[in-house]
Formats: structure tokens, C-alpha cells, sequence
């Protein structure tokens, strides 16, 4: 068996492989699903009503998708610089703590309307200082950035853990270490009343379509994708390698600190150890079902929250374990990488 | 300074390096093989996750713990096999590969022990591996304890460490290995095959990071919980090139590795109350970290390294 390069891309291969990529992991699931003895359909079903079956579960699964967006670009972003960024939990919740030290402690009695976009570019901050680090590793040193930014995700998480359970401690939590609470101005304002919707979900919006247009319609965005197709052959043509790279791993952590920051004021109010399911790993997940694509990014945060708000109601009525839904959104990214393959080769006999 | 002699003096810390450095000797030797084949095996978080859970639960099942670290082998394999066909055959991004492994194992492994293991206060365990204590040898001051009161697993990964670093430098085998790994071009024209070298390199790199994730269920611990992995795989990463992807610096590396983890173990009891204990856990990752940014440029990076390899196609 060989495989040949197309010389041609069909646009309809193109955005039939993301919707193969997910059926075929479906399928697969099923399989698991069949395996532990229950009805397949009807848990798929299951999961459809548990993510979209009445107001509240709608709306948590579209609150459940903001953040994933944000992630989501943060990887897309720099994977197509080839910038490996998997640090995205770490860069997340270190905009997450930024946020709860500046709130609680500096900002906190500003208005709203200061308060709230100081904070957000305060979040951007920490999630673009926990990146530029492995960055500076692998420009001076040329170490391989995957391993650093993921061994910093460890850092950061206890370094948060640290925080919250000492100088940031909140001391009416009856000894459970989370910080304290952001100030009431901090707090987002709601899309719909009674339900966790907020704003945050417009602004990860907004953040896709700038991104899209920043990768499509700027100089920055050709130097970005130049550096990732061919690193040297970008450097040869006079793209600035190191400076792209700086602009672009300010963007993917800033993204991802971001998302940390509307966590904690548009949904918790303060800081935990479990403020993230694994928002940072799922964001791999998203930009690369979305073929690195920012716009693509939304819908690939759609299906991740559909599986995940979809399969806690659906564990909780079938007992199938919840993680049912990992193993699909694992099982997809495999299965688009396989799909993108063959966008790009055919077999030849 | 005391404090820092007195843990230095005390048998026990000898004797938890080797058992902590044994997940990461395995895990690391795993990863060299497949990256001196040229193969990137970022998978080895959820492989050893796996492992950790499938021997575990072979054993809870009533195999013999021989049959478990076996089973989490042949698991460890198994992703192997699936990384092998995304990177060698289909030439995919080893990187994204990799993580799309760990990500597909891990929560697999989640999802396998929630479905068969019922949800209790306290988990369930097994009988663990026991040291086997030496006579005589085990009086010895420090090397006694270190050296000759582990349990089997232990001495079976140093022999690994020793046993890779002659297959891989001494054998024909060991050079055609390690010629998919510099140069498959130049491999290929001596007839070796180096996909198929590639292939057995990765499945059998993976099996020993099933195999590293199972000790840690059979032996260091007696029960499984997620994420009990913990980062282990990514400082094995690291530590392949610490070790400048030698087998024998290998084992040095995560011996060292494990001294120092031992000790902060050790010096957080002392401290305990004057720093926080998170200060002591962050340390193996900042020291992965170093480890990386002293060694980076002075590896010896195997030249073919993440480059896939088409016949006929430069």
C-alpha cells in the first residue's frame, strides 16, 4: 500500500472530514457503549437531551463552550505556527488566580466598566508570561517546547493550590482552600437571567472572528503560517522567526489566560483546584477537530460541550461512566487526524 | 545543614530512591527506544496510565502479578501499534499523534475502571509485590536497603537499562535500530526495512511504558486512582534527553531524579508547616525543566527525529 499527494483538495472533502472524523468516533464509542451493555442509540440520545433537553441544560452546555473556544483558539493559534502550546490548563489557571489576587486585592473597588477589562488584560498577562517562558526555553536554549509548557501546567496548578490555600485563602470558606471571592463589579453580567449564561460567550465569539481575521488579513498572519509550514524556508524569505513566535505565544496564552479569567467572573466567582474539567487538554482537542481553523474552533467547542454536559445527564440516567465523553472527544481527534490524511493523499496501489 | 545530613544518612532515603526511580527507569528506556528509531512517543502519560490500570485490575481479577505487569505489556503495546501506524505509516505529526494517544488512553482508562470497578469509599487493592530481602547483603549500611530489599520489578528495570544499552550499541539489531533513527534513507539502502524497525521499536518502547505504569499499582502502590500517573511520563521525556538518549545515562538520570525527589519527600516532613507543600511538588517538574534546558543543546538528537519517512520521498 502507498499513498500518493492529491494535487487537489475538494472544499467539500475539506469540510466533510470534521463531520467523518466525529461520526466515525461515535461509532467507536458505541461500541465501548454496547460493550457495557446498554442500548447505544439511546444514549446518544440521551446525550442530545442532556445537553439541549430544557432551558438549563442548553444554556449550560453553551457555558460549558466559552471557555472551550478560547482554549480551543489559544491551540489553534500556535499549532499553526507550530508553536506546540499544551500548557493551556497551566496558562488557564494562572489567569484564573491573576484575576482573584487583582480583584480582591488591587482593583477591587473600581467600577465595572475599569474593573472588568483591566482584569481581563491582567488574566491575558499571566497566561502570556506562563508561555513566554518555554518560549525563551526553546529560542535560546532550543529545547522542545511540548514538554516544558506541559511540565508547567503541573507548576502552575500547584502553584494556584499554593495561593488559595495560603496568602489568597478565603477565610469565610470554613477551611476549604479556594480564594476569595472576586468583587461584585468583577462579576459578569448574565446573557439570560436564571442561568450561569454570561457575556464571556460573546467575547469568545468576538475573539474567534478576530483571530480569523488577524490569520487571514494581516502580514502577522502570513509570517504566522510561514513560520509553521516551514520554519527555515520562512526565516530564507525574511519572516522574523523569533519575533513571530513572540506575537504568536502572546496570543495563544493570552487566550487561554483569558479563558481562566471569565471562569472565575462569569461563572464561579472565585478560584478552586477544580475550576477547569481539563479545559487546556480538551482545547487541543477542539483546534485540531477544527483543523486549526479559529472559526472551525466554535463549532468543535459546540460538540466538545454537547458530549460533556450531554454525557453527565446521561451517565447520571444510564450508568455509564461520564467519561464516556473523553473517550469520544479523544476518539475524534485521532479520527480527524487520520481524515485530514487522506484530504491530503490518496492510496495508489 | 543537619537536617539535610541527617536525610542524606538515613537508610530509608536509599532505599525509596530505587523504588521511585523505577517507574521512571522503565518509562524512560521505553521512550529512548522508540526515539532512537526516530518516533516521538508522547503517548507514554496515557500509556503508562493504562498500564497502571489493566495490570491493576488483572490482578484484582485473580492473575498472578506477573501476569499483570504481562497484560499491561502487551496493552502498552497495543497503543504502541496505534502510534506506529499514525507516525510511521500514515507520516503524522508524532507530536499530535502522541497527545491524541495520551488523550485516548488516559480517559479510556478512566472509563474501563468506573465500568467494572463499583464506586466505594475506599478503593479497592491487592497484594502488591513484597521486597525480596537478600540475607546478609541487606545489613549493609545504605547500599543494603537500597540495593538488595526491592521489589522484583526493580531489579528486572535496572537489568533493562543494562540489557538496551548493549542490544542498542553492541548488536546488528541495536545499529539497524538506531539507523531508522539517523538516517532511514541510508538504513533503507543497506536493506534494512525502516518502518519495520520503526514499528518494533515503538511497539516494544510502549510495552515498557505499560509495563512502568503497572508498577506503580503492583508495586510503589496496591490500588488505582485517575491520574495517579502524575506527570511521570512527560520528566520520562525529559529524561531521554538528560540521558542524550544513552540507556545507561538513563539510568543514572532517573536514579539522580529519584534521589532528589526522595529527599524534598523527606526534607517536606522537617519543614513542614515552615513551606508549603506544594513549594516540594513543584520541584521534580522545575527540575525536568532544567534538566532539558542544560542538556538540550548538548544532546545528540537522533537525526531523524520526527521526521517521517516515505520510501522515495525526500
Amino acid at each position: 500500500m502507498r499513498f500518493e499527494r492529491r494535487e487537489h483538495r475538494s472544499v467539500a472533502l475539506v469540510i466533510a472530514t470534521p463531520v467523518l472524523a466525529v461520526l466515525c468516533a461515535l461509532a467507536l464509542s458505541g461500541v465501548l457503549i454496547a460493550i457495557a451493555g446498554a442500548p447505544v442509540m439511546e444514549a446518544y440520545w440521551r446525550i442530545l437531551v442532556g445537553a439541549f433537553g430544557s432551558r438549563l441544560s442548553a444554556t449550560e452546555t453553551l457555558t460549558r463552550a466559552s471557555p472551550l473556544i478560547l482554549t480551543g483558539l489559544a491551540a489553534a493559534v500556535a499549532f499553526r505556527a507550530r508553536l506546540w502550546n499544551i500548557g493551556g490548563e497551566g496558562q488557564f489557571y494562572l489567569g484564573a488566580i491573576a484575576v482573584a489576587a487583582a480583584s480582591s486585592h488591587l482593583l477591587g473597588g473600581l467600577a465595572p466598566a475599569v474593573q472588568i477589562p483591566l482584569l481581563l488584560v491582567v488574566a491575558a498577562a499571566a497566561g502570556i508570561v506562563l508561555l513566554l517562558v518555554p518560549l525563551w526555553l526553546r529560542l535560546r536554549f532550543s529545547v522542545d517546547e511540548v514538554v516544558t509548557t506541559l511540565l508547567l501546567n503541573f507548576v502552575a496548578v500547584l502553584f494556584v493550590s499554593m495561593l488559595i490555600d495560603g496568602v489568597l485563602k478565603d477565610p469565610m470558606a470554613f477551611g476549604w482552600p479556594q480564594s476569595q471571592p472576586v468583587a461584585d463589579a468583577a462579576i459578569l453580567p448574565k446573557l439570560l437571567a436564571r442561568s450561569r449564561l454570561h457575556i464571556g460567550l460573546v467575547i469568545a465569539l468576538a475573539l474567534a472572528a478576530a483571530v480569523h481575521l488577524l490569520q487571514s488579513r494581516t502580514v502577522f498572519g502570513m509570517q504566522s503560517r510561514a513560520a509553521g509550514l516551514n520554519p527555515t524556508g520562512a526565516v530564507f524569505a525574511g519572516v522574523p522567526l523569533g519575533r513571530t513566535l513572540v506575537k504568536v505565544a502572546c496570543i495563544s496564552g493570552g487566550l487561554a489566560g483569558l479563558a481562566g479569567a471569565l471562569e472565575v467572573m462569569g461563572v464561579q466567582g472565585y478560584v478552586t483546584k477544580d475550576l477547569s474539567p481539563g479545559y487546556g487538554y480538551s482545547g487541543i482537542v477542539v483546534a485540531m477537530l477544527a483543523n486549526l481553523h479559529p472559526l472551525g474552533v466554535v463549532l468543535a467547542a459546540l460538540f466538545t460541550a454537547i458530549m460533556f454536559v450531554g454525557a453527565d445527564g446521561m451517565s447520571r440516567s444510564m450508568g455509564i461512566p461520564s467519561y464516556i465523553a473523553d473517550v469520544t472527544v479523544a476518539l475524534s481527534l485521532i479520527s480527524m487526524l487520520v481524515g485530514v490524511f487522506f484530504t491530503q493523499y490518496r492510496i495508489r496501489r | 545543614m543537619n537536617v539535610v545530613i541527617d536525610i542524606f544518612a538515613s537508610a530509608g532515603l536509599w532505599a525509596a530512591v530505587l523504588r521511585i526511580a523505577t517507574p521512571l527507569i522503565l518509562g524512560t528506556l521505553g521512550a529512548l527506544l522508540c526515539e532512537r528509531s526516530g518516533v516521538l512517543n508522547l503517548g507514554i502519560e496515557g500509556i503508562m496510565t493504562f498500564g497502571a490500570m489493566i495490570g491493576w485490575l488483572a490482578v484484582y481479577n485473580g492473575a498472578d502479578l506477573w501476569t499483570g505487569l504481562l497484560v499491561a505489556a502487551l496493552s502498552g503495546g497495543v497503543f504502541g501499534l496505534l502510534h506506529a501506524a499514525l507516525t510511521v505509516t500514515l507520516g503524522l505529526s508524532q507530536h499530535v499523534s502522541g497527545l491524541g494517544v495520551t488523550l485516548f488512553a488516559s480517559s479510556f482508562s478512566y472509563y474501563v475502571f468506573r465500568l467494572l470497578v463499583p464506586v466505594a469509599g475506599t478503593p479497592p487493592t491487592i497484594d502488591p509485590f513484597q521486597p525480596i530481602v537478600v540475607p546478609a547483603l541487606s545489613s549493609l549500611p545504605f547500599i543494603g536497603p537500597a540495593l538488595f530489599t526491592q521489589t522484583p520489578p526493580t531489579y528486572v528495570a535496572i537489568m533493562l537499562a543494562l540489557v538496551l544499552g548493549y542490544v542498542l550499541f553492541r548488536t546488528p539489531l541495536g545499529l539497524a535500530i538506531r539507523m531508522a533513527g539517523e538516517n532511514p534513507h541510508a538504513a533503507e539502502s543497506q536493506g534494512i526495512n525502516p518502518m519495520t524497525m520503526r514499528y518494533g521499536a515503538v511497539i516494544a518502547g510502549s510495552a515498557l511504558m505499560g509495563v512502568a505504569g503497572a508498577f506503580l499499582t503492583l508495586s510503589a502502590f496496591n490500588s488505582f486512582f485517575p491520574t495517579m500517573v502524575q506527570g511521570r511520563g512527560w520528566i520520562c521525556i525529559a529524561l531521554v534527553v538528560f540521558a542524550s538518549w544513552r540507556p545507561g545515562r538513563a539510568l543514572i538520570g532517573a536514579l539522580l531524579f529519584a534521589l532528589f525527589d526522595g529527599f524534598q519527600l523527606r526534607l517536606q516532613t522537617v519543614l513542614n508547616g515552615v513551606v508549603p507543600y506544594q513549594i516540594f511538588l513543584m520541584i521534580p517538574y522545575l527540575l525536568s525543566i532544567a534538566a532539558l534546558a542544560l542538556m538540550a543543546r548538548r544532546a545528540r538528537v537522533p537525526q531523524a527525529l520526527m521526521q517521517p519517512y516515505r520510501r522515495g520521498e525526500r
